[in-house]
């Protein structure tokens, strides 16, 4: 049976770790290579890296630190942040990305997800979406780490991407990012029932309940989450084995140690 | 004797060459067939879409260079996702491609049973053991790979089918004869039990 993925995100800016709330506030919670090793080690289902202030910045992710951290990655991994163009795709790949996360270019440029898709595939070509809850109820995606309205909504967005060859839609509540409080289930559940590619649910877990509802009750594929696993003693290995528990199939539920001492 | 890469410009190389040398493998990265005479082993990595995958193939010369070294001088190919698909008879991905021929079959799009399955099929999902082979030798039964595909194989003859996976029905995830073993999983991104089937082939 095809196992629920979870999947830490790491957020990176200026070679530190950060995570921040809302998109904003942003704390240092350390460096990247130690956290991604022990993920490793920890032998988590996948991995999701973005620079946060790539686009922001106007400059793409360093490609030297990004080979370097592959070299110590056994699982899958996202890598996103200022990818503009089919060299970045390229680029990321040729680093050690196993799939590329392509969000704010894809507003004015929807042509580099099909191109993306064409020449390296879908399987490697994550869509990423971020969206708030407007004042009137209707949800908005907003561009560049979330400070530019686009009027666009979130699940049609979502069927565009899939149509241009997305082979995932990375979904996340900029509100509800770093407050787990949640995930704004009924922006997952819309963009699950758009599309028929795989979602992730990105955006305000807070503890392994929250994690089981973006699967069971909004369908998604896949839960991300950075804030639970950076501030409390909560782990996505404890995630697993609660989504067990809860008959959500999952890999390793119950497998403790890492495989690389023994590898 | 080293393991030879196939480079044709499909996908990354990278972490196919990191794990390979985790497992103590000596590699060969090569975009040119000429490679292969000083290697004892090829594999085949690749993501992409199967017209492309063979077009590349032919433009390098591996087609040829392939057959040679499999049929004639009998080292050991591993095909891996892309290039399991590759190894088949005919693909029908985006029209009808021909592929390699080594194992008899063809290649197809996964088919939802239901209207809740999602393709393409992400993520880790389990080998169901159909024969014993020398590349499962040290990998538990029904371990979960890593998986990331819309098209999957479907081998001619039965007896080449080594394992299947749980979706959409039931498809073939694993196939081998003789020399030639195709996975349609990635094993250098499935953690252990992807060392020790990549481990299995070093061995082989």
């Amino acid at each position: 049976m095809l196992k629920v993925r979870v999947i830490p995100t790491l957020l990176w800016k200026n070679l530190g770790l950060v995570k921040g709330i809302a998109f904003d506030s942003w704390r240092s919670v350390g460096t990247v290579m130690p956290a991604l090793k022990v993920y490793n080690t920890r032998d988590v289902d996948e991995l999701i890296l973005v620079d946060i202030a790539a686009t922001l910045e106007a400059r793409h992710v360093d490609y030297e630190e990004l080979n370097e951290l592959a070299a110590e990655c056994f699982v899958p991994l996202t890598v996103g942040g200022g990818v503009r163009t089919i060299d970045d795709i390229r680029n990321l790949l040729r680093a050690g990305a196993d799939k590329v996360s392509i969000n704010s270019t894809a507003y004015d440029h929807p042509q580099l997800v099909s191109e993306g898709a064409e020449r390296y595939g879908s399987q490697c070509i994550v869509a990423s979406i971020d969206a708030r809850k407007r004042a009137d109820g209707q949800h908005e995606c907003f561009s560049h780490a979330g400070t530019r309205a686009t009027g666009r909504e979130p699940s049609a967005w979502a069927r565009e991407l899939e149509a241009l060859g997305a082979g995932e839609i990375l979904i996340t509540s900029v509100e509800r990012d770093g407050t787990m409080q949640g995930y704004d289930l009924e922006l997952v559940r819309a963009v699950t029932e758009a599309v028929s590619i795989p979602v992730i649910a990105s955006g305000g877990a807070g503890n392994y309940e929250h994690i089981y509802q973006a699967i069971n009750d909004s369908g998604a594929s896949a839960a991300a989450a950075a804030s639970i696993f950076h501030f409390t003693h909560q782990t996505p290995m404890e995630a697993k084995a609660y989504l067990a528990s809860q008959d959500i199939p999952v890999r390793n539920a119950n497998v403790r140690q890492g495989f690389r001492q023994s590898a | 004797m080293s393991v030879l890469v196939i480079d044709y410009g499909m996908g990354n190389l990278g972490s196919v060459r990191r794990s390979l040398e985790e497992c103590g493998a000596t590699l060969v990265i090569s975009e040119d067939p000429a490679a292969i005479n000083g290697c004892s082993k090829l594999i085949l990595p690749g993501v992409g879409a199967f017209p492309d995958g063979m077009d590349h193939l032919q433009r390098a010369g591996w087609v040829e260079a392939i057959h040679d070294a499999v049929n004639v001088r009998g080292l050991p190919m591993l095909g891996i996702c892309l290039g399991m698909q590759l190894l088949a008879s005919m693909g029908y991905e985006g029209g009808t491609t021909k592929g390699l021929g080594l194992i008899p079959g063809i290649v197809k799009r996964l088919e939802p049973t239901a209207e809740k399955v999602r393709i393409p099929h992400v993520g880790w999902n389990e080998l169901h053991r159909q024969r014993d082979d020398d590349l499962l030798a040290e990998v538990p039964d029904r371990s979960d790979f890593y998986f990331v595909h819309s098209y999957h194989f479907v081998p001619d003859d039965n007896h080449d089918t080594v394992a299947t996976t749980p979706y959409c029905g039931e498809f073939v995830s694993m196939v081998a004869k003789d020399n030639v073993y195709g996975v349609q999983f990635h094993p250098e991104k499935s953690s252990r039990p992807g060392f020790q089937l990549l481990k299995g082939f070093l061995k082989h």
